[in-house]
């Protein structure tokens, strides 16, 4: 009896926790959202790039912030890297191969506060095929109503991935094996 | 210099053998370029040099046209088959069709972001614009596939050159070659 009172208010407060966090969708539209990499070239410097077609929403709470939910998908074949010669080398089968892997995914499994608007994001990042746990560093930059009757939140966060881990074969170098990512993720509340 | 009902001149002779060498070329060139490590001293100057000629001869490709519709043509050997005469004409208007198609397609991928393609370091051939989407990875498909088209009836068209010296005994081959 005690362990399905038990069970009950468990399911009762993870049930209220899902229904105080709001859901936003990541404001592709506006365009006030970016995934940007960046990759040293040759160790001596960093050539920038982003993706330029990508959707996602997320739930999120501030009261409770380990019960938020991300899932971001990117379509891989917007990669862009303001040079046409080198985005058709990077969605060929040296990189994305976007023939066979026309999306990535993002899916957050944990996220803990880390106080200060300082979020540490852990998830499987699906990329070219392969599916691996990632961590984001993220901090909350602000929250509030926009001016149009929206309400709205934004994040920036880092991470970075080793290519080869994810099955990329072209050898950049030793200098260029990570992939550093930025995001900037703006979120309307629904 | 010009040509004459049974003969080619050798501006005609000159320009189909130049051509046969840069196609091949360029054909290996780029066949081979494409492979290269990030760290191969080529990985630049391969395509560098791929574009430069392509375009060179696309400007020698101009000129071999107007003076093949401003010259008479020598007339097919009279111990040409009537097939042979249509399949041997036709094969002549595809190899100058695809090799226009390749140089256009080749263009279109570098051009897709506005950026003009330079030649020898000399000048710079400006881009047009971007016509379709992704333009770069359908220009670059089109551009491979089409080789590859072409490479084929480069054989054919040799295959049927070295049929009329060995097999039939003409002068279909001779004939190209300036030889009486």
């Amino acid at each position: 009896m005690k362990k399905t009172l038990l069970a009950i208010t468990l399911l009762a407060s993870s049930l209220s926790a899902i229904a105080n966090a709001a859901d936003y969708v990541v404001d592709y539209k506006g365009a006030h959202a970016s995934i940007n990499f960046k990759v040293q070239h040759l160790g001596y410097s960093w050539l920038t790039g982003r993706f330029d077609k990508f959707d996602g929403k997320f739930s999120y709470d501030p009261k409770n912030v380990s019960a938020t939910n991300i899932e971001i998908n990117i379509d891989t074949t917007s990669v862009n890297s303001n040079h046409a010669e080198r985005d058709k080398h990077l969605k060929g089968g040296d990189f994305l191969e976007i023939s066979k892997f026309a999306t990535a995914k993002f899916v957050s499994s944990s996220v803990t506060d880390k106080g200060d608007n300082q979020l540490v994001v852990k998830g499987e990042l699906t990329l070219h095929g392969i599916s691996k746990e990632i961590t984001i560093n993220a901090h909350k930059i602000g929250e509030g109503k926009d001016p149009w009757g929206g309400y709205r939140v934004g994040f920036s966060g880092t991470s970075e991935i080793t290519m080869k881990d994810f099955g990329i074969k072209m050898d950049l170098g030793p200098a260029s094996a990570k992939v550093m990512f930025d995001l900037h993720i703006e979120g309307v509340r629904q | 210099m010009k040509n004459t009902r049974q003969h080619y001149g050798w501006l005609a002779i000159s320009l189909h053998w130049i051509s046969a060498i840069t196609i091949i070329s360029l054909f290996a060139l780029g066949f081979w370029m494409v492979d290269l490590g990030y760290y191969d001293s080529w990985y630049k100057t391969g395509p560098a040099l791929h574009k430069s000629i392509g375009i060179s001869f696309f400007l020698l490709m101009l000129f071999r046209l107007m003076w093949k519709v401003i010259q008479i043509q020598p007339e097919s050997l009279s111990s040409h088959t009537e097939i042979e005469k249509k399949l041997g004409h036709w094969m002549h208007l595809a190899l100058y069709a695809l090799v226009f198609f390749i140089m256009m397609s080749g263009y279109l991928i570098s051009t897709a972001d506005g950026r003009g393609i330079e030649v020898f370091q000399f000048f710079e051939v400006p881009a047009i614009s971007a016509f379709i989407e992704n333009q770069e990875d359908v220009a670059g498909l089109v551009h491979q596939y089409a080789a590859y088209t072409l490479v084929f009836m480069v054989v054919l068209h040799a295959s049927a050159a070295l049929k009329h010296h060995f097999i039939d005994k003409d002068k279909t081959l001779t004939r190209m070659l300036g030889l009486k």
